[in-house]
């Protein structure tokens, strides 16, 4: 069966710095920098990492709304990385994405009718405005907005922020995308709610067998929902692999320290962590040979040399490190 | 036992809006916090931990009044102290580390800048060369390095503002750290090193520290002891183990249930249905009781008292008392 | 937490509105003007366009029971022409205005929501005209031009927009940043979409705050001319009012309710449009919530409780 979704070492580069008149910053900022990976119908697809990793500019990349450097994009078997215009805009129903900023990513002056039928009124759906109310409380009640009449002509400011949530992701929903992609959905909010979110797409997929590349840098939030989980550092995959490999056989050093740093709910499992110190350096300067050398506990010597390829654990696990290889 | 070093008894806080009834955002709130203990303060969003925080400080927004309660600093009742008096207090003796100020640090000035500035407004007899060498000491404390002194609020990391927060915080050895949320919106790595350091400080410095957090992961890994409040109520006051591995209120089992636990992936998640209530529109029983999974008659009626299942553990919910 | 302007909407915004004693003072103000204006030939004693025989008592008559605000160099009532010369400065600055913000509007969003190099034209355009002097070039055009109503009308409109085109410029920046225009951009909205449903929406409290503030720069600005003695002849205004009383010798003549009454009109409009203006800005744009303390100006240190319970 074809995936849903196939990158082929995709790479999205931004110029460093603004470009002068006289001089141009000739070096890169290397935010997605070679990742080929493939997403199944229907799967849950957790892609974790530090802040700046370059998790965001890949889910912008895959919406279209930034030129890949190079690589491809195919989406359903179709190579769609160089499409513009029409075909773009027709990919587009297909794609939707949920930001992470419930409070951000409403407009305060649409109603909630307004806010979910606008990407029906985008690509010119349901012109009759009968059936397109209908398909909004159809869409609001798959968020789990019920009674959703009730809600139609409220404004953002007169929601809590599990409710604006829930409306963001019904206008993702009432395309009927083949693929979501969720930013950090529930880092902006409460505990309480955060569940409520978390179940509320585990249930969707379940329900439309709908395709969810889950975007967060804590592990916690996915760890007992993604099929899957893709660890980023520095522009590239690290490690891949079904989500009970992942966590209880963490193989790639920056996956362990990831891991080990998400605090966990109760005080007899204290123990010491693996903090790294420092941030994910900048992605200009790139470090030579592995990526996470100057950060790694466990570095040798050749890492600083060789940059590690993917290594194949088992049908479903792989990943980059020089350690593992041996 | 000796007496505490930070002594809350029924600490009640109330915002007064124009045409609205007033709303008890902290209603007869109290704990006690012993030199260098670790207390986390929990709670759903809007359940008046910042409020609690900022009343021990006598610092609040111009609605809001402390309506009664007292609280004793080493013995001494800061309620009654005059204003002077409670400005020499705060920072000096407890100082606290500002919801979301790292994001409102002056863009103009450079970090060091800052840093002395608040040092000298508290310290007026120090000449600004004295400011300066504290706060290359306090920029070297908290891991930042005192050569980047001179760097702007944009030149730094979110954790490295949080840092520099920290310092200022620490800027007159104070005995009480109250950090309000420090870590929220800090990505887990951050999070994880701001932690380490405040655990750091903590044990190197003595500093009694009170966590406002909903992050219930960071209380477990810090903490001595937990106050999970509700609505501005106390619901469950205990020892960090009572409170993850024996939670007697239903509060605090639900949000523990809907907490991801990374030690049980497979888990289900719980949300906790409904919301808070608006605190000017309180339930007249427990204020709990519209959304509790264990609500029987009583608790619509009467309010629980806080029933004492040991002397260091204290819940208020009708069901523990008529249990034990 | 950045600080965007909050926005209101509806009721919130009336319930605002009534509780600002500015706002509210500068409407009252300006509903009298306008209830003058439009109604005028009613309220007005005499009718200013029909001719008076002039005879020596009839000029620079004291204000009396037949001339209240006395009577002027030609023995014109000064109450009728000032109800109607209301009429002059109000058309002048609400189309002035108008011909402002819209042109302000458009030149700002699309500065700001375009970008690149039609941003850096546009803005550089902008601050030429910001840099020459407004009231000069105004007196040249209208001289060199016939002084006209319309003509009168277009020049200040045509040269008032810069302020306004910055405002908007950097109010649709932060607009065009925020998430929910990425999410428009995200499900395929074109540049039109997201003018329209996003951008506008948001800058609209900004021009209606902008236009209503213009409005008093433009009344003085037709003032100021008129003054000058560029003025539609066939209109009677304000500020040709007070030209004739200077040149027509009011002042020898001590009439100063000549002087005064226009004078006071010019204030008395400029004052209800800056507080009007002033007002639904404090209203559409309230300061965002408390987040921090760190010296937060709207932060108290309490006193002590009365009585602290031990
Ligand atoms: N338009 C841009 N121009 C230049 N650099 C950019 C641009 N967008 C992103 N970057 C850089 O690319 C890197 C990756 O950014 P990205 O936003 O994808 O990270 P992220 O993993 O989503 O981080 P976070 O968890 O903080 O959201 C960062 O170093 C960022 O500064
Ligand atoms: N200035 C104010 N005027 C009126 N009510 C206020 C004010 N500040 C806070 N409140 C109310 O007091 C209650 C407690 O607020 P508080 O900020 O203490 O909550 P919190 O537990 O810190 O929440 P969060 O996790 O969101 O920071 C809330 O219901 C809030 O709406
Ligand atoms: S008192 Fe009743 S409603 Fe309140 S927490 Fe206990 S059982 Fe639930
Ligand atoms: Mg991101
Ligand atoms: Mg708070």
């Amino acid at each position: 069966m074809t995936p849903a979704l196939r990158l082929v070492s995709l790479k999205k580069h931004f110029a460093a710095g603004r470009a002068g008149f006289f001089h141009r910053d000739p070096r890169l900022v290397h935010a997605v920098d070679g990742i080929s990976l493939e997403v199944a119908h229907g799967e849950i697809l957790a892609l974790v990492g530090e802040s700046g990793c370059g998790k965001s500019t890949l889910a912008l990349t895959l919406l279209g709304l930034e030129k890949p450097t190079s690589g491809e994009i195919h989406f359903e078997g179709t190579d769609v990385t160089h499409l513009r215009g029409a075909a773009l805009k027709d990919m587009h129903r297909r794609i939707q994405m949920v930001f992470q900023d419930p409070y951000e990513s409403l407009n305060p002056m649409m109603t909630v009718e307004e806010a979910v039928a606008e990407p029906l009124e985008v690509h010119s759906l349901l012109k009759n405005s009968a059936a397109r109310r209908t398909r909004v409380i159809q869409a609001l009640e798959d968020a789990g907005l019920k009674p959703a009449d009730s809600f139609l002509d409220r404004l953002p400011h007169q929601l809590s922020g599990g409710q604006r949530q829930r409306v963001v992701i019904a206008a993702a929903l009432v395309l009927e995308p083949t693929i979501l992609l969720a930013d950090e959905p529930v880092s902006m909010l409460d505990v309480s709610i955060r569940a409520e979110i978390l179940n509320l797409l585990a249930e969707i997929r379940a329900r439309r067998s709908i395709t969810i590349l889950f975007i967060t840098h804590d592990f916690g939030t996915i760890a007992h929902f993604a099929d899957r989980i893709a660890v980023m550092y520095l522009g590239r995959i690290v490690e891949i692999g079904a989500t009970e490999e992942v966590l209880r056989d963490p193989q790639h050093p920056y996956t362990q320290a990831l891991l080990s740093a998400v605090p966990v709910p109760n005080p007899r499992l204290r123990q010491k962590r693996l903090i790294l110190q420092g941030e994910t350096p900048n992605p200009i300067d790139l470090p030579s040979g592995c990526r996470f050398h100057p950060r790694c506990p466990v570095a040798e010597d050749r890492c600083r040399l060789t940059d590690p390829p993917a290594v194949p654990l088992s049908a479903t696990h792989s990943a980059a490190c020089l350690l593992v290889e041996d | 036992m000796t007496s505490p070093l930070l002594d809350v008894r029924d600490l009640s806080v109330d915002f007064h809006l124009p045409g609205r009834p007033p709303g008890h955002a902290v209603s007869r709130v109290g704990f006690t916090l012993q030199p260098g203990e670790a207390m986390g303060l929990v709670g759903e969003s809007g359940c008046g931990k910042t409020t609690l925080s900022l009343a021990l400080l006598r610092l609040l927004p111009p609605q809001g009044r402390i309506v009664s309660g007292s609280v004793k600093f080493n013995g001494r009742e800061l309620l009654a102290l005059s204003e002077p008096e409670m400005a020499n207090v705060r920072w000096k003796d407890i100082s606290m580390i500002f919801q979301g100020a790292m994001n409102a640090l002056n863009p103009v000035a450079s970090i060091g800048a800052q840093i002395s500035e608040a040092v000298r407004r508290h310290y007026s007899f120090m000449t600004p060369v004295e400011a300066r060498t504290r706060t290359a000491e306090l920029l070297d404390m908290v891991g930042i390095g005192a050569a980047r002194a001179g760097q702007y609020p944009h030149q730094y990391s979110g954790g490295m503002r949080q840092r520099a927060m920290i310092a200022m915080a620490l800027a007159c050895s104070p005995q009480i750290v109250i950090a309000d949320e420090p870590t929220t919106a800090l990505d887990v790595m951050i999070q994880a090193q701001i932690l380490d350091l405040l655990d750091r400080l903590r044990r190197e410095l003595g500093l009694a520290v009170i966590f406002v957090t909903h992050d219930l992961g960071v209380v477990a890994e810090l903490c001595d002891k937990v106050l999970v409040m509700y609505a501005g109520v106390t619901a469950e006051y205990a020892g960090v183990d009572e409170i993850y591995n024996q939670p007697r209120h239903p509060y605090t089992q639900e949000l523990l249930k809907a907490f991801p636990d990374l030690s049980r992936p497979r888990a289900a998640l719980n949300s906790i249905p409904g919301y808070p209530p608006r605190i000017d529109a309180l339930p007249p029983g427990c204020r709990f009781a519209p959304r509790c999974p264990a609500v029987f008659d009583r608790c619509h009626i009467d309010q629980p008292a806080l029933h004492a299942l040991t002397p260091e553990h204290l819940a208020a919910c009708h069901l523990v008392e008529s249990e034990s | 937490m950045t600080d965007q302007p909050t926005l209101i909407t509806g009721r919130a915004f009336w319930r605002g509105f009534r509780r600002n004693r500015i706002a509210v003072a500068g409407l009252a103000m300006l509903l009298i003007a306008l209830a003058a204006a439009v109604f005028a030939p009613a309220v007005a004693p005499y009718d200013p366009y029909a001719p008076v025989a002039i005879t020596v008592e009839s000029i620079y008559q004291r204000p009396g029971p037949a001339h209240w605000l006395g009577t002027d160099d030609a023995g014109k009532d000064v109450l009728s022409n000032f109800i109607f010369g209301a009429r002059v400065s109000l058309t002048v600055g609400i189309f002035a205005s108008f011909i402002s913000v819209v042109i302000g509007g458009l030149i700002g969003i699309s500065a700001g929501y375009f970008g690149g190099r039609l941003e850096r034209w546009l803005m550089r355009f902008t601050d030429f005209m910001l840099v020459i002097p407004d009231l000069p070039l105004i007196v040249v055009i209208v001289a060199i031009t016939r002084p006209s109503l319309t003509n009168i009308i277009l020049v200040i409109g045509l040269l008032g927009w810069t302020t306004t085109a910055r405002l908007v410029r950097s109010q649709t920046l932060s607009i065009k940043e925020r998430k929910f225009v990425l999410r428009a951009r995200s499900i395929g909205a074109g540049h039109l979409h997201i003018l329209r449903r996003h951008i506008f929406p948001l800058v609209l409290p900004l021009l209606v705050v902008n236009s209503v503030l213009i409005i008093s720069l433009a009344i003085l600005n037709e003032s100021t001319l008129s003054f000058l003695g560029l003025s539609d002849p066939t209109r009677i205004s304000w500020g040709q009012m007070l030209n004739y009383a200077f040149e027509r010798g009011a002042m020898s003549s001590r009439a100063w309710w000549v002087l005064v009454t226009p004078g006071f009109g010019i204030v008395w409009l400029v004052l209800g449009f800056t507080l009007l203006g002033h007002g639904l800005e404090q209203v559409l744009n309230p300061r965002t919530e408390w987040h921090h303390l760190t010296d937060h100006p709207r932060m108290v240190s309490l006193p002590a409780p009365l009585n602290p319970q031990p």
